[in-house]
Parts: C-alpha cells; sequence; structure tokens
C-alpha cells in the first residue's frame, strides 16, 4: 500500500509539473495573439491594403508595397526549392536506400534545418549581393529557397517512406518503370503528406526576416522588380516598429498581424490536408 | 447473390479419414485434371539449381523443379521455408532490393530470366503477381486496371473499356463494381480488392500469374471466390500459388511443392503428394503434426 501510494504522490507531482509546463507554453502563445489581436487588428484598414508605406510622421498609408513584395518573394522561393526539395527527397526514399550518399545527405540536409536563418542571409549577401553590387529581390527568393529545401526534403522523405512498400512491388510486378511507379503510383499515395510539407515549408519562410536584411532589404516605394531591393513585410515590421514615429509603430504592429494570421491559416489547413488521410482509408 | 455452402465450411473429420478430406475439391471439377497432359509437354518456366540470397543468408538451397503451363502449382511449407522467396525469383521482384540475389537458372519459354541482359519490365508483363495483402492503387477502378495496359499498349478508348470489362469480368468483379468504374480502389472491400488486383494482373495478358497468398488476408467468402477464380483462369495462365493453407493447396493445385528451409523437401501432382507423400517430413507437415 505504501508503496502504491508513493507512485500515486510521484504521479501528481509529475502530472502537475507537466500541466504546469504546458499552461507556460501556452500562456506565452495567447499573450503573444492576444497582443498582435489588440494592437495589430485596429491597425488593419482598407488602406492598409490599398497604399504605400508612408514616409515618417503623420501621413497615413498602407502595406500594399511589403504585401506585394512578400507575396512575390514567398511565390518564386517556394517554386525554387521544392522541386529541389521534393527530388531530393525524393532520392532518399526510393533510391537512396543502401548507398552511403544518402546518410550523408540526409546529416546534410538535417544540419541545414537548423541553420540560424540570419547566417542563411549572409551566406546569400556574400554570394549573390556583393557580386551584383546591390540588393535584390532574387537573393531574397534565392535565401529563402534555401530554408524551403531541407523542410521540403525531411517531410516528402518521410511521407514517401510511409507509403508501403508493397504498393511499388505491385506497380513494378505490372511491369512498369521506376519512374512510371514514383510518378504515378508513390506520389499519388502520398501527395497530402507532400502538400503538408511544402505549406509549412512557406508558413516558415513568410515570417523569416533575417535572410531578407541581407539581401531583398526594402523598398520604400512599389517596385515589381525583382533585380532591385523590394519591399516585404518582415523587414518592414522590423524597420517600423524600431522607429520612433506613431504611424510606422501602426503599421508594423498591422503587419505583424497579417504575416502571425496567414501563417496561422497556412497551419491549420496544412493540418487539415493532411487529416484527408493519404493512402489508406 | 447466393453462395452455395461447400464442405469448406463443414467440421473436420476424424484424424484417419484427413487426407481424403484435403483433396476433396471444393470447387466442382467436370474436367479431367490437366495433369497427364501437362507432364509430357514441355515446362513453362525450368528451375534449376536456384539459390537465393538475402545479402549473406541464403533462404533458397538449390531448388530444381517444372512448372506447366495451363496448369497450378502450389508452394506450401512453414514460415520462413522461402516459399515466397522462390516466387519471388519468378518475376525478379526481388531486385527492388540491393541486398537481395539468386544464382542458378529460371527458364521461360527456354529463355534464362536470371540473365543480367534480360529486360525486367517486359519480363514483369510477361509474369504477372498478385501479392498477399490487396494493393489496389490509390487510383480508380478503371485506372487501376487501365495502368498497365498503358504501359505497353497504346490502345483508343473504346478498346480499352472493352479490355477493363473483359479482366473485371474474369476476375468476377464486373457486375460489383461496374456502376462506379470512378470510384477509388480503395473504396472496395478486402476481397474486392483482392480480385481487383487479379483483374490488373491479367489486364495486361501474362502467361504466367504468381499468387503470392492471394487469400491470407481474407475472409472464408472471398476465399472462395479466389480459389473459384484461380480454377477458372488455370485454362489460360501458368499458376503458381503459394500458400499456408494446405487445404486451399490441395483444392485448387494440380502441382504441390512442400519446402522446408529453403529446400525443396517433395513436389509431385497435389493428389499423388497428399495421398501417398513420400517424404516423412511432408506427412508430418500436411497431417499438421508440425508447421
Amino acid at each position: 500500500m505504501t508503496l502504491y501510494g508513493k507512485r500515486r504522490i510521484t504521479n501528481y507531482v509529475v502530472l502537475t509539473l507537466s500541466l504546469a509546463a504546458t499552461a507556460a507554453g501556452l500562456l506565452v502563445l495567447f499573450l503573444i495573439l492576444g497582443a498582435l489581436l489588440w494592437y495589430g487588428i485596429p491597425a488593419l484598414k482598407i488602406m492598409t491594403f490599398t497604399a504605400m508605406t508612408p514616409p515618417p510622421g503623420n501621413t497615413p498609408g498602407g502595406l500594399l508595397n511589403p504585401i506585394f513584395g512578400s507575396l512575390v518573394i514567398t511565390a518564386a522561393a517556394t517554386a525554387l526549392g521544392t522541386p529541389i526539395g521534393i527530388l531530393t527527397g525524393t532520392f532518399l526514399a526510393e533510391f537512396g536506400r543502401g548507398t552511403w550518399v544518402a546518410p550523408a545527405v540526409r546529416f546534410v540536409n538535417d544540419i541545414l534545418l537548423s541553420a540560424p536563418s540570419i547566417v542563411i542571409g549572409l551566406f546569400v549577401y556574400e554570394m549573390m549581393v556583393v557580386p551584383m553590387g546591390h540588393f535584390s529581390a532574387w537573393a531574397g527568393v534565392v535565401a529563402l529557397a534555401i530554408i524551403v529545401i531541407p523542410v521540403v526534403v525531411r517531410t516528402t522523405e518521410n511521407v514517401l517512406v510511409l507509403v508501403p512498400s508493397s504498393l511499388r512491388e505491385a506497380a513494378i510486378a505490372l511491369g512498369a518503370p521506376r519512374w512510371k511507379v514514383i510518378v504515378a503510383v508513390t506520389y499519388r499515395a502520398a501527395i497530402q503528406g507532400m502538400l503538408t510539407g511544402v505549406m509549412l515549408a512557406v508558413a516558415r519562410i513568410a515570417g523569416e526576416t533575417a535572410p531578407l536584411l541581407f539581401t531583398a532589404l526594402n523598398n520604400q516605394f512599389w517596385s515589381s522588380n525583382l533585380n532591385g531591393p523590394m519591399a516585404n513585410l518582415p523587414v518592414v515590421i522590423f524597420q517600423f516598429a524600431l522607429s520612433p514615429y506613431a504611424n510606422w509603430q501602426v503599421l508594423a504592429w498591422g503587419g505583424a498581424a497579417l504575416i502571425t494570421f496567414t501563417i496561422l491559416i497556412l497551419n491549420i489547413l496544412a493540418r487539415w490536408v493532411a487529416s484527408r488521410g493519404s493512402f489508406q482509408q | 447473390m447466393s453462395i452455395e455452402v461447400t464442405p469448406m465450411d463443414t467440421p473436420l473429420p476424424p484424424p484417419q479419414t484427413i487426407r481424403t478430406h484435403l483433396v476433396a475439391p471444393a470447387v466442382p471439377r467436370d474436367k479431367p485434371r490437366a495433369t497427364t497432359a501437362a507432364a509430357t509437354a514441355e515446362p513453362k518456366i525450368a528451375v534449376k539449381d536456384l539459390k537465393f540470397f538475402y545479402h549473406d543468408f541464403m533462404a533458397v538451397k538449390g531448388v530444381s523443379l517444372d512448372l506447366h503451363d495451363k496448369c497450378v502449382t502450389a508452394f506450401i511449407g512453414p514460415s520462413g521455408c522461402g516459399k515466397s522467396t522462390l516466387l519471388r525469383c519468378l518475376n525478379r521482384i526481388y531486385e527492388l532490393y540491393p541486398d537481395q540475389r539468386a544464382t542458378g537458372e529460371v527458364m521461360i519459354d527456354g529463355a534464362n530470366i536470371l540473365d543480367p541482359k534480360m529486360d525486367l519490365n517486359l519480363l514483369r508483363a510477361r509474369v504477372g503477381m498478385v501479392f498477399q495483402k490487396p494493393t489496389p492503387f490509390p487510383m480508380s477502378i478503371y485506372d487501376n486496371i487501365a495502368f498497365g495496359v498503358r504501359l505497353y499498349e497504346r490502345l483508343p478508348a473504346s478498346e480499352l473499356d472493352a479490355r477493363v470489362e473483359h479482366s473485371l469480368r474474369r476476375a468476377a468483379l464486373w457486375d460489383e463494381v461496374k456502376d462506379k468504374l470512378k470510384a477509388s480502389g480503395l473504396s472496395l472491400s478486402g476481397g474486392q480488392q483482392q480480385r481487383l488486383c487479379i483483374a490488373r494482373a491479367i489486364a495486361v495478358k501474362p502467361e504466367v500469374l504468381l499468387l503470392d497468398e492471394p487469400a491470407s488476408a481474407l475472409d472464408p467468402l472471398s476465399t472462395q471466390r479466389i480459389e473459384e477464380l484461380i480454377a477458372e483462369l488455370k485454362s489460360d495462365y501458368c499458376i503458381v500459388i503459394v500458400t499456408h493453407n494446405m487445404q486451399q493447396a490441395a483444392r485448387s493445385s494440380d502441382y504441390t511443392a512442400f519446402m522446408y528451409l529453403g529446400e525443396l523437401v517433395e513436389f509431385d501432382e497435389t493428389e499423388a503428394m497428399f495421398t501417398h507423400p513420400k517424404m516423412r517430413q511432408t506427412e508430418d507437415y500436411i497431417t499438421g503434426r508440425f508447421g
């Protein structure tokens, strides 16, 4: 009985500690979300989506150019990074088994996955911005694509490995060549998981600031030229939030709310897509 | 839909009559067995001194046997005896895994398929395979069948439709799915999925059909339908079936090979094997004393 009593006490202690830890984590999360709702939502007006970033002072303005820039840069980075990520993930899951290359690639990929984004920004700065002589949205695209790749590689490999090998064998047994099996059967069985991976990657880069500081920088004005600096939400938030001007600070809150809720929606969407089940019903 | 109750469902007879029970066919055979005719003909597949390795482990230890066209040959034996491995050599599906290799000869119509120069995709189009667990592709019922056909033939839509229908009819699935060909293959029941896989295999017009425990994941009724199907398909193909179920081997095969620990212990006409096994091990196994 004493042994049982001890166990019960241990159970209560551990349970209390883990509940407290959970509550602490959730509290911080809800404080952040609450602050964003409190300060950010009032900052979002129609004008936020229609006007350019204003000069400091009392001039009203919006976030049209950084919203556009963020959309373009994120879309281009996803378009650049996703195919590389999917092909690498396919190699790891389908062809790499039993080779020494695959574990090496997987290891490097894991390092890249956890590499600080500021390092990636600096790297692209050295490789692209310095030789070109000026900041450019393309450099930002490349920096963000480098962040997309490891995320997509990881998820692609993981979901492809989950596809039962009996399905591959069944397709091979019909006389299908390897590429056909992968494209027509394996991808189809894993498509939800792969889409989820891409969405998570988009969510990840949507808020990245450090790599863009060194690459795309910022632009006060409307620009659709990817060869020059381009406005984008993270850098605008960074700049405006640190400024002493009230109108800039309000816009920074608006931008922060915008990014956070976009990421939230992307994450929910990714979960929803994933929950629709991949290959077995 | 009504399905007759077959001897399969009757309780087991006392041990002394078990052999006669085992050979009692569940599927009525109105035609005489093809075995005598086939025995004189050239074998469809001749396996000679086949050895198979999983890395260093020898799973099949020098097996030789002949498989005849328009006959059903069953591989039986306890788990791990190498019967599935032997089957997987016949279409070289093991090539998917870098650690696995086979030596010896497997002659199909006189050509050694273990020859490294053999085109594996063409080989597999000739030697169809159905697996233990149903493996419908994540696509529509129609596309499941059309997938294999489209690999090697460019058929106009009407001919492809006809081929799909024909394959589904032969697999005794047409009546159940004709109104939902666009539905996902995954929406079918386990037994239907397995018949879909058989339909898919015969749609590419193979010469040999390899069945790896095709009914072991199915309920008795679905099992019975699969066995009826095997009896019905026998007239056109060389069928090789791996089974854990001795009654199934007895009911549906013409020849039986008993394997144990990677060796072929006994290979004979099914009737002879189940009534007068030559080897003690075979007798022990088929009477259920071990395995």
